[in-house]
């Protein structure tokens, strides 16, 4: 037992170092960790006689009733402990003379991968742990693979468990000399590998004698010297977080700074835009500045007003950051559910909140062999190199320069999780090369020289559920009105613009999205658009009304059981797909998600399609109907 | 533009990055709120309150859940820091708990935290409709902190789920919810027992003076020493009261809050006590001990 730390009244001087430990599951993580704070002098002897308590109720059946289970320290959820799993990121703190640290534990399975992203995504070095006997394991290239793509560029790789293999040097070079081929594969510069034993401190606080082959530090004298100092950008970059207006005298934008250094009179510009300013006060967390530098949080006021607001960059007017709305990046899947290209996903990047689609998967890679395969969607804990489309253009650097505004993370817009993080490398030149051709006659103009408000009405529902019907029998007595109209049928659709594409996931995200798109410009060019397709997923169909104005685009929910669908069956479509002659079939075994707030429901079960759409044709006309006739 | 050469420590940083938390909870909620429980760590949070949003006033209100068997001493600070008027102070009792006369002497800390405390949390969330609630909890305080994200999802019921906690990246937070949910956001979620006293003292941060020791009327119970606050204390037999020098390491209802024989009666002493110190910071909460994990399961029923 060491003696506690000294006390620590130069603390606030200390440098701070953050990183995590990772490896496959049973490689000894949180008992190497266990052990470190207990060398470091760092747990208090009322958790230590928590830890002999657990320890021998733990351990009880194996008779070994005395030796502390330095795992328990850290394994802190109860299913953790029932499971002698690690599920989620721990975060340690601990300090020796000359450093503070905080540690991320990192969880080994494969399903948690998420969590063990997390903890790397704060952390500038990664304490990998390889089991002796057992060498590298998937989880191993795994993490390391994951360590890179978060830009960690330093590793120490602890190969644990020397007594198991009587503390042999050739099996232990044999281990870290495939490590580092591995590392330098994946562009991990620096690697320091060390042999050790976790319950009995083996080169963890103290060099170990029992294997006097090995002369370099222990791993607690590694993590105090080693220099690793934060990633720091260059140009000086600020998210704007908040703008700070308290009355007409002050306002102020408030964010961290996330690159370089600002000082008072330096030239700046609000991106994505190209208004410029000059920096007239710092208001730091202290009071005023002349000058601040990146990790600092501050409130910047400028010589004249700009608009500015959240989201926004203010960046050095002579070295602004680039400006694009599609980039090739690295994506690091999530989600429960599958990545769907073309879906749209909430990008949040700095303090950026934007829609985005992810347009094609160019590949994912095996995080084992690294080899790049071809996908088409991406699975839960799966990594795709991919370009990705935005709705509005945003300042920008690649992550490699700059983490905060080159790592973004994508949220679900239904369920509000996030379903990944991404790595923005750079960006595609063809995004600021095409530009919005500015035409005279617009739609209103359109629409009113046919004497009619332009408008979309998408029907949605199960297969049989007569939506085809119904818009057919609107359509007609709109166009007996004189109204000029186009119906859009998701069956008609696919013989031409959509004959490429199945009935899979993808398929039907990019199906909608064409649907979508041509009714859009059919409702520019000023006409009623009857859009009829089962259009299954509620995130495709609120990207759809996306693209219009309000009250331009109305959800009419054609709402028939299942089960009544099925006993129509117009097309045979039921019968073959139960038979499992056709896959992928909504309803049976593809999902349908039900509107959750209509515009229209029509409940179709019992009545007559014929009533039902006498009933919306006459709800529609005070909408269609046009007021003014152009002169 | 070069870059400054002026080396910043480590209370500099958690100091941004708690700033950083609490402009992104201002600009990511429709209602948020802070939870001031009056201890030290809640004068630090008031302090970097005041920090990120000056030199206006702060837009985020301040709550404090009032289990009714606080500290005289905390009620007196909070109605100073109230009276101070550049940030609102709410405070919520749970008056069903009160009506049914729930107290930690009779009911013992389980029935009493949970109607005071987590019911009467709830209640206040409800009854102002916050969906972010801000609190002073550090991850090196209990193992299940220790696993917590920064902003931590709650649903409608108020519960926590420990198995599916949302990635968190960098310092890029989501603050989607929907309607009902809600989310605690621990701006301090970074810093250690020892960063907050050192913090309070370069700051000069105002705290409660029961962190300093005084010679105060305690009954020893059950390994603990309870100090005897006010007339609602009946002492059990074969107990009596006795003045000894104490102090408390953390705040709570005081008859539920173990105090520890010290002599450190100023601030810098206290922090030389603590670097000395050879056992954690909870140790004196009747609340948390035993059995294993049962932090854990309170968070998930909605306690801080």
């Amino acid at each position: 037992m060491t003696t506690p730390n000294p006390p620590q009244a130069a603390a606030a001087a200390k440098s701070l170092l953050r990183f995590i430990t990772c490896g496959s599951v049973d490689d000894g993580k949180s008992t190497l960790l266990g052990r470190l704070l207990y060398d470091a002098g760092m747990v208090p002897d009322d958790q230590l006689a928590a830890l002999a308590r657990d320890s021998r109720r733990q351990h009880a059946e194996a008779g070994d009733t005395d030796a502390l289970d330095f795992s328990l320290l850290t394994d802190g959820l109860d299913a953790e402990r029932q499971q002698g799993i690690t599920i989620d990121v721990a975060y340690r703190y601990f300090h020796t003379a000359r450093r503070s640290f905080i540690v991320a534990d990192c969880p080994g399975h494969e399903q948690y991968t998420r969590n063990m992203a997390t903890g790397a995504s704060n952390a500038e070095l990664a304490v990998v742990l390889v089991d002796a006997r057992k060498g590298l394991l998937p989880q191993t290239r795994r993490h390391t693979y994951i360590c890179g793509l978060l830009g960690i560029r330093q590793v120490v790789l602890a190969v644990n468990k020397m007594d198991l293999v009587d503390f042999d040097q050739a099996t232990y070079d044999a281990i870290t000399g495939e490590y580092r081929a591995l590392a330098d594969s994946l562009g991990i510069g620096q690697v320091h590998c060390l042999p050790v034993a976790a319950p009995t401190g083996e080169n963890v606080g103290a060099r170990s004698a029992r294997m006097p082959w090995y002369t370099g530090a222990s791993l607690l004298e590694l993590l105090e010297t080693i220099d690793a100092a934060p990633f720091r950008a260059q140009d000086f970059r600020m998210p704007v977080q908040w703008v700070n207006r308290p009355d007409q005298s002050f306002r102020g934008y408030a964010g961290t700074i996330s690159g370089g250094s600002v000082a008072c009179g330096d030239e700046i510009v609000v991106q994505p835009g190209l208004q410029q300013a000059r920096v007239e006060r710092i208001l730091g967390a202290a009071g005023e500045l002349q000058r601040a530098q990146a990790g600092q949080a501050v409130t910047l006021c400028l010589s004249r007003e700009v608009d500015a607001s959240r989201g926004d960059v203010i960046a050095d007017a002579l070295r602004p950051a680039p400006v694009a709305d599609q980039f090739t990046c690295h994506v690091l899947w999530l989600g429960d559910a599958a990545l769907l290209p073309n879906r749209t996903y909430l990008l949040k990047v700095g303090t950026r909140t934007v829609n985005a689609r992810v347009m094609s998967i160019k590949h994912k890679v095996d995080v084992n062999s690294q080899a790049k395969l071809a996908a088409r969607h991406l699975e839960l804990n799966e990594v795709g190199y991919c370009t990705i489309g935005l709705d509005d253009e945003i300042a920008f650097e690649p992550y490699a320069s700059n983490r905060t505004l080159g790592g973004f993370i994508l949220v679900d817009r239904h369920s509000n999780a996030t379903v990944a993080c991404g790595m923005l490398d750079f960006a595609l030149g063809r995004s600021s090369n095409v530009h919005w051709q500015h035409v005279d006659i617009d739609k209103s103009v359109r629409g009113a020289s046919k004497g009619q408000h332009p408008l979309c009405l998408w029907f949605t529902g199960l297969s049989g559920a007569g939506k085809s019907t119904i818009a057919n029998l609107v359509e007609r007595k709109l166009h007996a009105l004189g109204y000029h109209t186009y119906l859009l049928d998701g069956d008609n659709v696919r013989h031409g613009i959509n004959k490429d594409l199945g009935f899979t996931p993808e398929d039907r995200v990019e199906n909608i999205r064409r649907i979508a798109e041509v009714a859009h410009l059919m409702v520019d060019a000023g006409l009623i658009v009857l859009v009829s397709a089962i259009s299954p997923y509620r995130s495709e169909r609120r990207s759809a009304r996306e693209l219009f104005g309000d009250g331009e685009f109305l959800e009419v929910f054609v709402d028939a059981p299942l089960a009544e669908c099925e006993r129509r069956d117009p097309k045979g479509l039921y019968r073959k797909a139960r038979a499992g002659e056709i896959r992928n079939f909504t309803g049976i075994d593809a999902p349908y998600e039900r509107p959750e707030a209509p515009d229209i429901h029509l409940l179709s079960g019992g009545q007559r399609a014929e009533q039902l759409a006498e009933q919306l044709t006459t709800q529609l006309l005070g909408q269609v109907e046009s007021g003014s006739v152009p002169d | 533009m070069t870059l400054s050469s002026a080396p910043h420590s480590h209370l500099d940083d958690l100091e941004s990055e708690s700033i950083h938390i609490f402009r992104e909870v201002m600009a990511g909620f429709q209602r948020p709120v802070m939870l001031y429980s009056i201890g030290k760590d809640s004068s630090v949070l008031l302090h970097l309150l005041r920090k990120a949003f000056r030199p206006a006033r702060s837009p985020i209100p301040l709550l404090h859940v009032d289990t009714t068997w606080k500290f005289r001493e905390m009620i007196a600070f909070r109605e100073q820091v109230a009276a101070a008027g550049d940030v609102e102070v709410l405070v919520h009792i749970n008056e069903d708990g009160v009506r049914q006369g729930i107290s930690p002497l009779t009911h013992g800390s389980t029935v009493h935290t949970d109607v005071m405390k987590t019911a009467g949390l709830k209640q206040a969330l409800d009854k102002y409709g916050f969906d972010a609630a801000i609190g002073g909890a550090r991850r090196d305080e209990e193992k299940s902190r220790a696993k917590e994200r920064v902003f931590s999802f709650r649903n409608a019921q108020h519960r926590w789920d420990p198995k599916s906690q949302r990635p968190e990246f960098w310092n890029t937070y989501n603050t989607h919810i929907r309607k009902g949910e809600s989310v605690r956001v621990f701006p301090l979620s970074n810093w250690t027992e020892m960063d907050v006293w050192l913090y309070i003292q370069r700051e000069n941060i105002p705290v409660v003076p029961l962190y300093f020791a005084k010679p105060r009327p305690v009954v020893e119970r059950d390994g603990a020493l309870i100090m005897v606050d006010d007339e609602r204390f009946t002492l059990n037999e074969g107990e009596r009261v006795q003045l000894r020098e104490v102090r408390f390491r953390t705040l709570g209802c005081y008859p539920l809050t173990g105090a520890v024989e010290s002599s450190a009666d100023t601030l810098a002493k206290v922090i030389d006590e603590m670097a000395r110190s050879r056992s954690s910071e909870r140790q004196g909460r009747v609340i948390d001990q035993d059995p294993t994990a049962s932090m854990e399961r309170k968070k998930q029923e909605g306690y801080f």
